[in-house]
């Protein structure tokens, strides 16, 4: 199905973008699975939509090279080797197209969606965070062949990770993810993200949050040299809800996460704590976007960065206010650490406040490792590179402490910094 | 304790240091041998800190003339993480805070780096462990500290004591505290007091950078040096410290306008 002309990367490269898409569509089309309708037409959609380009505001500083470099069909993960599963934690490892709760006995309070429900239900948080457009939304839904789609009620205990690993193979891996949080339900989700080769993974997560229910939300996405990771996560918030989202990625040629927020009548939590590192000639990208469509939300978000080598930094935090949004209580920062001269960091809120009552509080810093810091080290006899990779770690800490305890076992700090983490 | 045939643990020599184009320590000559104590008095921005900083090291102070030995050898050359595992520690009027790392680990990778340079094999986290619990207890110090962030939060007092326990850990030959007794209340200065004494011996030194006598009442210094714009005016024994309690530092701008005034001394 694949065209010769594009199945080297190189040839890929060097082919017109329009034709990359082609090939991955031809490779995705068909099928008879419960996606198939949606995905025909997120085809259509996408056959039509240009690819991003640096002239597009959202893509002003990420470069989509790196991704269509890579072989346009869809790829088949073998399965990978995993730390052990953590005491009341329950893993489920998905790669795009086995059903990953076969064989698996659900804890109490979670049960999948499926059918008619599904039909009704996928797409619509899309939809109310306003990313349905998304072009990565769109090269996901025209991609996807599984979802993994679960109903939240009351407290659920265990830590539910859900796992995916490209590997070293070729092509897209794409995953479709649904939570449903009924009124007062309680979970915590973590999504660990690998890949050790030439290869996207694609992740849509949709996630609905009922009157007072609470997400506690960790995706740790240590990526490979040649690896591109394109994460979408939409959040809708009803009144009394909770959401907390912490995020880690870093090591992708490309990595680029846009969590995507609604406080659909206000009056909700919403927090976002984010690290993405880029070393080498690696981007990293964090578009959020937080939309208070009702009073007295409120918003905590701090968004780390380190850029290293060549490696590129981006973070555009979105935060809208409308006439409406009336004591809504906002606050953004970003902090960077620029390790060298010839990485770059890109940093800017995006503030559109239109209710006159509200607090908003942005800040952005952009520091190298501090020279006091380093001597009060040095000073007790750590060598000069040991301090700096202390520094570094106690840098990254902060965010990575903030994710749940399960993802100690995925040794985030290594996994990210690789031996500076150790 | 003086003793004349102790060995000579840090001779310094006409040291002159300057930060940016600004000359701050213009000829300072102080020679410490093993067993004595030496207290370092003298006004705000007369050079104390900057002292301490160049013998420790800061990159921020470049030295401009004049030697400092330590323990016979060249210590302006050595890269300041080398100076503090050969033995030499300085205790941070203002200790630094350092988000994110833990004050336990930091204080286990010290210690091992101070052992390494004393020949002594490192310890491993369960050993490390014990050590600390026991040197706590020099500075009483609720273990609760190991588990934050190094410093981040601490009271003044928190930080001095924190200071003091990494001294306890590292046990220097030569320790340059720097106003370590400032922001104590009473009950922490006799802890930190305490701390020192029980850590001063025949085989090391201490320099001890102070403003108050309440401090030399506790620990008492065997020389008293009196520091003015860059140099070191005066010496004398414990008494000194207790003349400059009663008279102030009056008396420095006469004796500094006499040195200015002599000839051999300029320059
Ligand atoms: N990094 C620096 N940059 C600029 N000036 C400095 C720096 N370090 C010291 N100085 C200046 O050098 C002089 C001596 O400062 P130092 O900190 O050594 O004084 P000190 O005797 O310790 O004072 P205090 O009793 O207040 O602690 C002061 O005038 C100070 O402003
Ligand atoms: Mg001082």
């Amino acid at each position: 199905m694949v065209a010769a002309s594009l199945s080297t990367p190189t040839a890929a490269a060097g082919a017109a973008p329009g034709g990359w898409i082609a090939a991955l569509l031809a490779e995705a089309s068909g099928g008879a699975d419960a996606l198939a309708a949606s995905r025909e037409r997120a085809a259509q959609a996408l056959a039509q939509t240009p690819l991003p380009s640096r002239r597009d505001e959202a893509w002003r500083f990420t470069d989509l090279a790196p991704l269509t470099a890579l072989t346009p069909t869809l790829l088949s993960p073998a399965a990978a080797a995993q730390p052990p599963v953590a005491d009341g934690s329950l893993r489920l490892v998905l790669d795009g197209q086995s059903d990953p709760l076969a064989g698996i006995t659900l804890p109490a309070g979670l049960e999948p969606i499926s059918g008619d429900e599904l039909d009704a239900t996928l797409g619509q948080v899309l939809a109310a965070t306003g990313s349905a457009a998304l072009w990565p939304v769109l090269l996901n839904g025209a991609t996807a062949r599984a979802v993994l789609a679960l109903r939240v009620r009351g407290t659920v205990a265990t830590t539910l990770e859900l796992v995916s690993d490209a590997g070293d193979g070729e092509g897209i891996l794409p995953l479709r993810l649904l939570l449903v949080l009924e009124p007062g339900a309680s979970v915590e989700v973590l999504q660990v993200h690998r890949s050790s080769g030439a290869n996207l993974t694609s992740l849509v997560l949709e996630a609905r949050l009922g009157e007072g229910a609470e997400l506690r939300h960790g995706l740790l996405a240590p990526g490979a040299e040649t690896g591109c990771l394109l994460a979408t996560v939409a959040v809708e918030q009803a009144t009394g809800s909770r959401y907390s989202g912490v995020s880690a990625h870093g090591g992708w040629a490309l990595g680029r996460l846009e969590p995507r927020l609604v406080q659909r009548e206000g009056a909700a939590h919403s927090a976002l704590k984010a690290l993405q590192l880029a070393d080498g000639r690696q981007i990293s990208d964090t578009h959020s976007q937080m939309v208070f469509a009702g009073p007295d939300g409120r918003l905590e978000q701090l968004h780390k960065a380190v850029a290293d080598g060549q490696g590129r930094s981006v973070f555009n935090g979105a935060v809208q206010v409308p006439r409406l949004a009336q004591r809504t209580d906002a606050a953004q920062l970003s902090r960077n650490l620029l390790l060298s001269d010839r990485a770059r960091i890109d940093t800017k809120p995006e503030l559109e406040i239109v209710a006159d009552d509200v607090r908003c509080a942005h800040g952005a810093t952009v520091s190298r490792l501090q020279q006091d810091e380093l001597f009060y080290l040095q000073s007790r006899g750590i060598a000069a590179d040991q301090a700096a990779r202390l520094l570094l770690r106690g840098f990254c800490e902060e965010v990575l402490q903030a994710l749940p305890a399960a993802a100690v076992a995925w040794q985030p700090l290594v996994s990210l910094l690789g031996k500076e983490g150790r | 304790m003086i003793r004349p045939d102790a060995p000579v643990l840090l001779e310094i020599r006409d040291l002159t240091a300057r930060v940016e184009d600004q000359p701050i320590l213009k000829g300072v000559s102080l020679t410490i041998r093993a067993g004595e104590i030496h207290a370092v008095m003298g006004r705000n921005g007369s050079g104390k800190s900057t002292l301490s900083k160049v013998l420790a090291g800061h990159p921020a102070y470049t030295v401009t003339g004049g030697s400092v030995h330590y323990r016979g050898e060249d210590l302006l050359g050595l890269e300041p993480e080398l100076r503090a595992r050969a033995g030499l520690f300085l205790g941070f009027q203002y200790p630094v805070e350092i988000p994110g790392v833990s004050n336990l680990e930091f204080l286990r990778v010290a210690t091992n780096a101070r052992r390494a340079g004393k020949g002594e094999e490192e310890l491993d986290t369960f050993a490390f462990e014990d050590l600390v619990r026991e040197r706590l207890l020099v500075v009483q110090m609720d273990p609760a500290f190991l588990e934050r962030s190094v410093n981040e939060g601490f009271s003044g007092g928190e930080k001095k004591r924190n200071e003091i326990l990494q001294m306890a850990l590292l046990e220097p030959l030569v320790a340059v505290l720097d106003e370590t007794d400032s922001g104590l209340d009473i009950d922490a200065l006799r802890i930190v007091a305490g701390g020192v004494n029980h850590l001063a011996g025949p085989d090391n030194a201490t320099l001890l950078i102070t403003h108050y006598q309440r401090l030399l009442d506790v620990i008492t210094p065997d020389y008293v040096h009196v520091m003015a714009a860059g140099r070191i005016l005066r010496t004398g024994g414990k008494e000194l410290a207790l003349e400059l309690e009663e008279r102030g530092y009056d008396w420095v701008d006469a004796e500094l306008a006499a040195l200015e005034r002599t000839p051999a001394e300029v320059g």
